[in-house]
């Protein structure tokens, strides 16, 4: 039932936003209430899982490979934590950023559904129920994207709806194709049917593998696949852009990492593919980066570079070694929870240096130090630790990553990982610049007394909080990353130990009738 | 019978991508639609065609009789049609929307949002 909560806590908290029809107030106070809510449930599963080992539940009584089936191993349940911990973030900051309109009209009903579909995501333990959850958190990030209006919203609406339907149809078509050769979607069961495929048929599951690959590198924006990405994460309000910024790609980074450890047997030619994808990624997101200026385009290029350090811990599967697929695992494991904590928190201070200024164009900005000294450092905490500067998080990932990467022999690959660093640092040095070192341009400020009124002390705090939150949490991680180190570890060694993830759920508690539950639908 | 619905498959893939690429924002919404008309046939396909029995429990029997067809694909296809029908309504919306607001249903001129 615990595991269930995750998923029910943001369908309750929807529901009940929807019934409230127009009332901003009670919606608001709900939608804390239910972000509450749902970092309790997280913060208790983690622990269940970290302390009793991978939770398991069969949706509706019905056993593993016939029912669908919620798994919930550490990777799963770290994930969920940190799309929690986002989630009241972001809520809170949204109270101040999101206005009364948008709130009426079903912003936190959206959010909620969108989380809903995240968490799902996450936990389930079955391929169709997977393209199910993808598809509850596209409908609720359609509505957000687009929720407000206005030209820009409605055209990074359709490039955003477009893409992410054709690479929901090339997933549906990958389960199609993958549940013909195996007569199975649960996870546990198809890793070992895909094996027995992969010993007569290599190619067949590697062609299967590929759809998946594509549908998911779509949807995590890896080369050459990221265009939508930086066309629509920078029009709607800022709080939407830093949720969607912090956990959607990543959600497809997630399901790229789950089916080529747990689900797809291990093939040479679909690692290398991911290898030189994640070198690609990582370079062209960063040379975007470098190319923009506007607050957040800048930002959002820098997702796309990031998710190749990811791509690239999971691709460093290919070295024949044990110990060094489990540090690229790991390393794409923290990589992962760094990332969300500090690109929200990232897109959350560009929101609020909007707020403050009116703008986010970096040509209009500045003097900002002077301004807001203090919002100049908590810019820099997230800004330097995506740059990967120890002794912030950002440093410990960028040096699992690269520790794996040479620990693999992959040098080239590595190489243009400190390269794709570097640029991230300059162009994080370039907004610092920009924004907050140079003087305010002439004229600008005249307008701006004149214009603009600077948000209430309330309004004001509400914005920051959820930031400087998320900055101790950056510093937090940084200054003793044992603690996540040691979580992705056990992720790591969980995701590469398949027998363990299918014992756990296919065995039932009768264990002799398990010769026999495979075969009745073949 | 296999021959032939690959081949249909294939015709609709063709002219999904065929209209997806295609500069009307409507031609996308008709690309979409048969999008997910393959991905749904290719699933029946690779679920296997065969003559055979649905998978009714009789009554007074624990398990359908012999000879009865996979119910799974049916399932999954039906469930990706409620789903498609749902996002396609939002798609059509969206670019009704979209074509109010910036007075166009071309494609190429939707660049406000990548300057």
């Amino acid at each position: 039932m615990l595991l269930a909560l995750p998923i029910i806590i943001p369908l309750l908290t929807a529901c009940v936003c929807l019934l409230l029809g127009h009332r901003a107030r009670l919606q608001r106070a709900l939608a804390v209430l239910g972000a509450c809510g749902l970092l309790v449930a997280a913060t208790t599963l983690f622990v269940r899982v970290w302390m009793d080992g991978v939770q398991i539940l069969h949706v509706g009584g019905w056993q593993a490979p016939f029912g669908i089936t919620l798994v919930a191993d550490v990777l799963a349940v770290l994930m969920v934590l940190v799309t929690a911990l986002m989630h009241l973030a972001v809520t809170v900051y949204s109270l101040a950023n999101v206005n009364a309109r948008r709130q009426r009209y079903g912003y936190f009903a959206f959010l909620n559904v969108m989380l809903m579909g995240i968490c799902g995501a996450f936990l389930t333990g079955d391929l169709f129920n997977l393209y199910v959850w993808f598809e509850v958190m596209l409908i609720g990030s359609f509505v957000l994207l687009v929720l407000g209006g206005g030209r820009a919203q409605m055209e990074a609406g359709i490039k955003y709806a477009t893409l992410s339907l054709l690479s929901s149809a090339l997933f549906l078509a990958g389960v199609g194709v993958i549940y013909g050769i195996t007569h199975t979607l649960s996870m546990a069961h198809l890793s070992q049917r895909l094996a027995l495929v992969a010993e007569t048929d290599p190619w067949l599951v590697v062609a299967a593998s590929v759809l998946l690959l594509l549908s998911f590198g779509l949807k995590a924006a890896v080369f050459p696949l990221y265009f939508w990405l930086p066309a629509s994460y920078h029009t709607p309000a800022p709080a939407v852009s830093a949720i969607f910024a912090g956990l959607l790609t990543k959600v497809g980074v997630y399901a790229l990492i789950r089916v080529f450890t747990v689900v797809f047997p291990a093939s040479d030619y679909t690692l290398n593919l991911l290898l030189i994808i994640a070198g690609l990624t990582m370079l062209f997101g960063v040379l975007g980066a470098v190319s923009q200026s506007q607050i957040r385009r800048i930002l959002s290029f820098h997702i796309i570079s990031q998710i190749g350090y990811m791509v690239m811990g999971l691709a460093l599967l290919v070295s024949p070694g044990p110990a060094t697929q489990r540090l690229g695992v790991a390393a794409a494991v923290f990589y992962i929870a760094h990332h969300i904590v500090v690109k929200t928190n990232l897109f959350l201070i560009g929101g609020t240096v909007r707020a403050l200024t009116g703008t986010e164009r970096l040509v209009q900005l500045g003097g900002l130090l002077n301004q807001v000294p203090w919002l100049a450092i908590l810019f820099l905490i997230p800004a330097l630790s995506l740059a990967g500067l120890p002794p912030l998080s950002g440093f410990w990932a960028k040096l699992a990553i690269i520790k794996a990467g040479f620990e693999a022999q992959q040098y080239t690959l590595t190489a243009v990982a400190l390269f794709a660093g570097l640029l991230t640092l300059v162009s994080m040095l370039k907004i610092w610049n920009e924004a907050f070192w140079k003087p305010a341009p002439e004229g600008e400020t005249a307008s701006e007394n004149s214009g603009r009124r600077k948000p209430p002390p309330r309004r004001l705090a509400l914005l920051v909080a959820p930031s400087v939150a998320l900055a101790v949490l950056t510093l937090a991680i940084g200054l003793y990353p044992q603690a996540l180190l040691s979580v992705s570890q056990r992720a790591a060694r969980e995701l590469l130990n398949r027998r363990g993830y299918v014992q756990a759920v296919l065995v039932p508690p009768e264990p002799s009738e398990q010769p026999e539950l495979g075969d009745d639908r073949s | 019978m296999f021959v032939v619905m690959a081949l249909l498959v294939g015709a609709l893939y063709a002219a999904a991508f065929y209209l997806l690429l295609a500069r009307s924002t409507v031609k996308l919404i008709f690309g979409l639609l048969l999008l997910g008309h393959a991905a749904n046939l290719l699933i029946f396909s690779a679920g296997g065609l065969v003559r055979a029995n649905p998978a009714i429990v009789p009554s007074g029997v624990e398990a359908p009789l012999p000879g009865y067809a996979d119910p799974i694909p049916q399932a999954l296809i039906l469930t990706a049609i409620v789903i498609s029908f749902a996002v396609l309504a939002f798609a059509a919306v969206l670019v009704k929307r979209a074509y109010v607001e910036s007075g166009t249903d071309d494609s190429e001129e939707m660049r406000t949002t990548e300057q």
